[in-house]
């Protein structure tokens, strides 16, 4: 990373998602089936006590903060203890919406209810940074502890910032990712009216009859921390932050700008922080949300970026749907295990890429790829764009 | 004390603070002893009112400290 007195590992994450509790489950998962007929895609079953002391604690937190310590738990658990001062451990963490669930059944209970009925747990649940604050204060860390709200770009962005407070020297160990658990029925309502969900009900990213995105939710946890310190203290490097990057479009509050040079510009600038050029690119893992805009824009900012024939490109939003701002932190989840399988997992649901989809799209089963490094791309409503460069420990 | 009512204060209890119905006494102090802070206090309380089909101003509850006292305060009005 620019300006980096530290390299930067990834010592332990743990993933929550529709397709799999646990990465291993996960990466089960993402090589199965994609979600078909469905407008959203949802954990069936979730049930958060075997993460919390008691009901009454499991009932404080707003279910995208159960899916965010359940992910942290996992994370910390491979992680190991983390033997650093506790104000140099910090906390950055991604979410699009927060805790929308709980606003929007206590919306329905001072409607029928009226005022006095509102759940004192109304504001610390659905607030934002609700998560982060909760994986800081359970696992004591004292650190800096900020959310970024950048809609679909957070947790990309939340993963670049932390791994810059590494890099940087400010702290030893961050613990960062994403979540998100927004699919109410207002929520859902208000993406199906501004046409962003499939009518179809199956997400198809780079298809030629791609007709939106279903909605998803999630959880994704990393431990970062010092690549000298990890070695220190005998961890297992999992994989290495190379680089990150955030701009904007300043185009549009939805639409991507034109041709993808907001998303060009920003792999350029990622690519620049890890001193690497195109040509060190193994793998894309797009943001391909599977709506016509998107995928058109970001498949024009990969060949202009890299030329054809492509790297690589797959989108796991097929089988995730999009997690909203938990898809940077599933996705730097998925980039970890392909390194472990040495598989890159295909676009699920995707048979024939549109005309207008001119990279290198991963269809009809797992690649077989020697892992090196790669992009993770995620944009945000707001013109918001993220991308960050994971590769291999070596 | 009417029994029956303090089952159901009990009840509100276990459910709303995640505590064993036996901790459950008049002598129990509700921060220490069933670990229950400020704001789950007005849960609870916003469950023995929705049980008890009353309403308890937020002044009357200042002093209490004991599931003794706060079902007093809930019996008499459970009247």
């Amino acid at each position: 990373m620019q300006g980096a007195g530290y390299r930067v590992a990834v010592t332990g994450y743990g993933v929550v998602a529709p397709c799999g509790v646990g990465k291993q489950a996960f990466w089960n998962g993402l090589l199965g089936p994609g979600v078909v007929g469905a407008k959203t895609v949802e954990l069936a079953d979730w049930d958060p006590l075997p993460f919390f002391a008691n009901p009454k604690e499991a009932r404080r937190a707003d279910r995208v903060e159960q899916f965010a310590l359940a992910a942290a738990a996992e994370a910390f658990a491979q992680s190991g203890e983390l033997p650093y001062d506790r104000n140099r451990i910090g906390s950055i963490f991604g979410t699009g919406i927060g805790g929308l669930r709980t606003l929007e059944e206590q919306v329905i209970v001072r409607v029928e209810k009226g005022e006095r009925r509102v759940s004192p747990f109304l504001v610390p649940m659905m607030m934002a940074n609700a998560c982060g604050a909760a994986i800081s204060m359970r696992y004591t860390l004292r650190g800096p502890a900020e959310t970024i709200c950048t809609a679909c770009a957070a947790a990309t962005h939340a993963i670049g910032y932390a791994a810059r407070l590494v890099a940087w020297g400010r702290c030893d160990a961050v613990v960062t990712g994403g979540a998100e658990s927004a699919a109410t029925i207002t929520a859902v309502a208000g993406f199906a009216n501004m046409t962003a969900l499939s009518t179809t009900g199956c997400s198809k990213p780079f298809d030629s009859t791609r007709d939106g995105f279903v909605f998803g939710e999630g959880a994704a946890v990393f431990v970062l921390e010092r690549w000298d310190h990890a070695v220190a203290r005998g961890a297992t490097i999992l994989g290495e932050i190379l680089g990150a990057a955030s701009n904007a479009d300043a185009h549009h509050i939805t639409a991507p700008s034109p041709g993808g040079v907001g998303a060009t510009a920003c792999m350029q600038l990622a690519l620049d922080d890890a001193g690497l050029a195109p040509r060190d690119i193994k793998q894309v893992n797009a943001h391909g949300t599977s709506t016509p805009l998107n995928d058109q824009a970001e498949s024009d900012a990969v060949v202009a970026l890299f030329g054809r024939p492509t790297p690589p490109v797959t989108s796991i939003k097929g089988v995730t749907g999009h997690p909203l701002g938990a898809a940077g932190a599933l996705e730097a989840a998925a980039v970890l295990l392909s390194f472990e399988h040495s598989l890159i997992p295909p676009t699920a649901n995707t048979a024939e890429l549109g005309a207008d989809i001119h990279c290198d799209v991963v269809i009809g089963g797992p690649r077989r790829w020697t892992p090196g490094p790669t992009i993770s791309n995620n944009f945000g409503f707001g013109g918001h764009n993220g991308s960050v460069i994971i590769s291999p420990a070596s | 004390m009417s029994q029956e009512i303090f089952d159901r204060f009990t009840q509100c209890a276990v459910k709303m603070l995640s505590v064993d119905a036996a901790k459950v006494t008049r002598e129990a102090r509700f921060k220490e002893d069933l670990e229950a802070d400020s704001l789950d206090l007005v849960e609870f309380v916003m469950e023995l009112e929705s049980e008890f089909g009353i309403e308890v101003p937020e002044q009357e509850l200042e002093g209490i400290t004991t599931v003794g006292q706060a079902f007093d305060l809930i019996a008499a009005k459970a009247k």
